[in-house]
């Protein structure tokens, strides 16, 4: 196993970069954060969409979540790799291919994230913020998102776990990523099959696994700082709804 | 692009006949997956109740390998990888019997059994410590108190993710098409290179995918409103 990979470790991290197209790990999470980026104004606009009380808004949102939770990322993948040459009349690369893909699939179940976050504040930020006199999309900007957003992080990163993991399917329209590289290895090696998707499976852990424990780290964060200043801001947690309660029952008797 | 709309060719005939067979294999591929991974899903919860050291860090590792490696790598690295390392005689007849197929479903089986067994413990976690202590001190034994107290109460809150994740499971199984297993996106594929009717055949599938992942969806809502215990959230 070791001499594989002290052999092909450069094809698996860059590809075949100085003579070649770059590929590899760095363009596995080039993919990923690339796709992020642009699906997460998308995703908020999707979880807007999701509450609005406007049903021509609301009815799309619902039907393109349910669609992408309902058809396979691979679906997905061929509808692009078909239908975006067709409508832009231009040839795309299978990079471009796997990038709209995943931004089709993340925004609409960072959409949900984003959804949750926000179902999860108290509705007094509404009102009170509309009671000042704030319009709703300052309310949205001012108010409510940006404690709805710091809430969701931790399922954001994890998200982002997720989308690593789907950027392997562009080795079935042969993007160069990582799960490419460890192919052509196994082509060229013909013997060591083994050895070979170890190493694959292996990295594709050690990089998921951080990012897990991140996001566990940031869960916990999150949760002690919301906590903390759970009755200051109103901005209520599990423990700080119970809290009360359970002093009120308690003076009671 | 044309504006040529030709439904009916992909689903006549010989390639009506192979979407037909894509369905069916998906459908045998994500029942078996899923009995597998519910056996899976159940014993690596029974091993984990267990309380032994060696015996959590056993669970911990196996769930968090297939939470964090793509299920394609995993049926890759099944497919390519560990068959490899079985025997002979067991190699030949797996090549003679469909072994895209069965490596398939032992893949994404166990993937969804690591899933499911975390389903099933945040839904125990759930139950207060009390209700075990309180079952114990009416004269239940363990297994009792689970049988009749602990499990009524944790498989219900596990209903909704379970569900979730079925529907998981059967869009994985489009997977398969990486190793050659002829469910229906690898049908799809091929009807779409004979007829070069690409956005009809990606239709059917499409269509096909979304009924059926609905359906799995509504009735787990209604498995989920049949078990509600009324007045309880």
């Amino acid at each position: 196993m070791f001499d594989v990979l002290r052999e092909n470790w450069t094809l698996l991290l860059i590809g075949q970069y100085p003579h070649g197209p770059i590929g590899g790990i760095v363009v596995t999470i080039l993919l990923s954060v690339s796709a992020l980026v642009i699906a997460i104004p998308l995703g908020i606009l999707v979880a807007l969409a999701r509450i609005s009380h406007f049903k021509v808004l609301r009815a799309p949102a619902t039907g393109l979540v349910y669609a992408v939770r309902g058809v396979p990322l691979l679906m997905v993948i061929f509808w692009v790799y078909f239908l975006v040459p067709v409508l832009t009349g231009y040839p795309v690369t299978g990079f471009v291919t796997m990038l709209c893909a995943l931004v089709i699939y993340d925004s609409a179940y960072l959409g949900e994230i984003i959804r949750a976050g926000i179902e999860a504040l108290p509705k007094g930020q509404v009102e009170a913020s509309r009671a000042l006199g704030m319009s709703y999309l300052k309310t949205m900007r001012a108010v409510i998102l940006p404690q709805a957003l710091y809430n969701v992080v931790p399922s954001m990163v994890t998200q982002f776990v997720s989308t690593i993991k789907e950027t392997s399917l562009g080795y079935i329209i042969n993007v160069q990523e990582l799960s490419f590289a460890a192919d052509q290895i196994n082509n060229r090696l013909l013997t060591k099959p083994f050895p070979v998707y170890l190493i694959l499976a292996l990295s594709y852990f050690v990089l998921c696994y951080a990012l897990t424990q991140l996001a566990h780290y940031l869960e916990r964060r999150v949760t002690r700082k919301r906590a903390g200043k759970g009755n200051k801001t109103g901005n209520k947690t599990r423990a700080g709804v119970e809290q009360p309660l359970l002093e009120a029952a308690v003076s009671e008797q | 692009m044309k504006l040529h709309f030709d439904l009916a060719t992909v689903l006549q005939g010989d390639y009506g006949a192979l979407f037909l067979h894509g369905v069916g294999l998906t459908l045998a591929m994500a029942g078996l997956a899923w009995c597998l991974s519910l056996v899976v899903g159940v014993l690596l919860t029974l091993i984990r109740l267990t309380n032994r050291r060696p015996c959590t860090m056993f669970v911990s590792t196996f769930v968090a390998y297939h939470r964090n490696v793509p299920t394609l790598v995993q049926i890759l690295f099944w497919y390519f990888g560990i068959s490899t390392l079985l025997p002979m005689t067991l190699q030949d007849w797996l090549n003679q019997y469909n072994g895209q197929f069965i490596f398939a479903v032992i893949a994404i089986g166990l993937c969804s059994g690591a899933y499911l067994s975390e389903d099933i413990r945040s839904g125990l976690r759930a139950i207060s410590y009390g209700q075990y202590e309180a079952s114990r001190a009416l004269g239940l034994n363990f297994i009792k108190g689970m049988r009749y107290v602990i499990l009524p109460q944790a498989l219900r809150n596990s209903i909704p993710p379970m569900v979730n994740h079925a529907v998981v499971l059967f869009k994985n199984t489009s997977l398969a098409m990486a190793i050659g297993a002829a469910e229906l996106t690898y049908v799809t594929r091929k009807v779409e290179n004979e007829t070069f009717l690409s956005f009809e055949s990606y239709l059917v599938a499409t269509v096909l995918y979304l009924a059926l992942s609905l359906v799995i969806m509504l009735a787990g809502a209604r498995i989920a409103a049949h078990y509600r215990i009324p007045g309880v959230k």
